[in-house]
């Protein structure tokens, strides 16, 4: 079972994509925050990371950085799940090494769970 | 007469205006501006009568001059204040928006992808009736969203920062585009689109996506303010700089006294709520502006009942 890790601090969507992504059959593993996104991502080795960019402790720039420093996770893709939208954002997480970047008001839910699958086959 | 002339004491009145804006007497500058008018005229008048009748002595009337420029200089300082604490109270008025609706976006984005969740079923079976139901709150989620949207793209709009690219565009393809994503609209309202654009346009310089939206937008009022069955025809035809591009539609018109408004955000026809309610008030002001940021103009001709003609132009590729 593919495993997929979620960084997000809004318990809603916590629950809306962890529903809906363990009813596709994925293994989903939820962090708040940051800091404890990082933590996860050494050391349940995530297949996929679903990453916000506003988020407490440490920003979501901060976790893609260190993902992508480290030898170990660098591999795994990391979709970014925002609702920044300026180029700016964009053209930086693309930079530091994302393999996707979603604004959430353009997506349905659909739509970003396609996403993750093409994400996980390619 | 008697309106006329009351409208013009009021606009000459510095307290309308004052509490227009929301300020008190001494923070607003069309007050302080008549204050120092009649400061000024006080004080030559005063400073005349004293050198002519009073004193024969210079020196005083020097005195009384420098201490009058002193009292001007004073006022100055404080008009000069308040132009900066209105710039500043309408610098916060857009920045309070951005803030809004970006912190809008987060709840609304959770509403949409829990009613998305329920809709699709897979939580379990939904009644017909209750689909009905998450369909009228997905509907109205759908129109915060947009309002949320166009309030966003007015701040970026006010402070400067709206990003617009300038590439090469045919403006007859992608009116057709258009024309065609309105379809199933154009069908329910029972209205028949039609265009008219010569072969060989040259392209416009423009940026595509904030275009489309422009064509989308007066499209999207012309169908849904022609009453019962209707037509709008849209022309594009060049001209020796610039394209023109026309929709003419034989819905409602837009009632004269209300003209002048047309282009102010947030305005809404008194003629067109009578018909429906959607719509913020925004499109039309958001076209104007973007419209003028990207080269071209914007204008209408409208009679009640009748229907109106909106036109816009953009360069073309030289």
């Amino acid at each position: 079972m593919k495993k997929i890790l979620f960084v997000e601090d809004e318990s809603a969507l916590q629950k809306t994509f962890g529903d809906i992504l363990k009813r596709e059959g994925y293994e989903v593993v939820s962090a708040m925050d940051g800091e404890l996104g990082l933590k996860l991502a050494k050391s349940k080795k995530p297949d996929l990371i679903l990453l916000d960019l506003i988020l407490p402790k440490m920003d979501g720039f901060g976790v893609l950085e260190k993902i992508k420093e480290d030898p170990e996770t660098k591999e795994i893709p990391v979709i970014i799940l925002t609702n920044i939208g300026r180029m700016e954002e964009i053209s930086r997480a693309l930079e530091l090494g994302a393999k996707t970047y979603l604004v959430k008001a353009n997506y349905t839910l659909q739509e970003v769970v396609e996403k993750v699958k093409k994400a996980l086959e390619g | 007469m008697a309106p006329i002339a009351k409208k013009i004491l009021e606009s000459l009145n510095p307290l309308t205006s004052c509490k227009k804006w929301g300020v008190s007497l001494w923070q607003c500058p069309q007050f302080l501006f008549l204050l120092m008018g009649v400061i000024i005229i006080g004080v030559i008048l005063a400073t005349y009568s004293i050198a002519a009748y009073q004193v024969g002595d210079p020196k005083i009337v020097a005195l009384v001059v420098l201490v009058i420029a002193f009292v001007l200089l004073i006022l100055d300082f404080i008009i000069t204040r308040s132009f900066e604490r209105m710039a500043e109270a309408s610098r916060m008025k857009t920045e309070f928006i951005s803030v809004v609706s970006h912190q809008l976006r987060s709840p609304l984005t959770n509403l949409r992808y829990s009613l998305e969740l329920l809709i699709s079923g897979k939580l379990g079976k939904i009644q017909e009736k209750q689909l009905e139901y998450f369909k009228i709150l997905e509907e109205n989620t759908q129109r915060m969203g947009d309002l949320i949207n166009d309030l966003l793209t007015v701040s970026r709009i006010e402070t400067g920062r709206l990003p617009l690219k300038k590439e090469e565009i045919s403006l007859g393809a992608l009116t057709k585009k258009v024309i065609l994503k309105f379809k199933p609209l154009a069908d329910a309202s029972s209205v028949r689109v039609e265009l008219r654009a010569p072969k060989n346009l040259p392209k416009v310089l423009s940026d595509s996506l904030w275009l489309e939206q422009i064509v989308e937008n007066l499209l999207d009022n012309a169908i849904r303010y022609i009453k019962n069955k209707g037509e709008v025809k849209i022309k594009i035809r060049r001209g020796a700089k610039k394209i023109y591009f026309e929709i003419q539609d034989n819905g409602v018109g837009i009632p004269k006294e209300e003209q002048k408004f047309i282009f102010q955000k947030f305005f809404r026809s008194e003629n067109v709520l009578k018909y429906q309610t959607e719509g913020s008030g925004l499109g039309l002001y958001i076209n104007k502006q973007i419209l003028k940021l990207l080269g071209g103009e914007i204008g209408f001709s409208s009679e009640t009942n009748k229907g109106s003609t909106f036109w816009f132009t953009m360069p073309i590729k030289s």
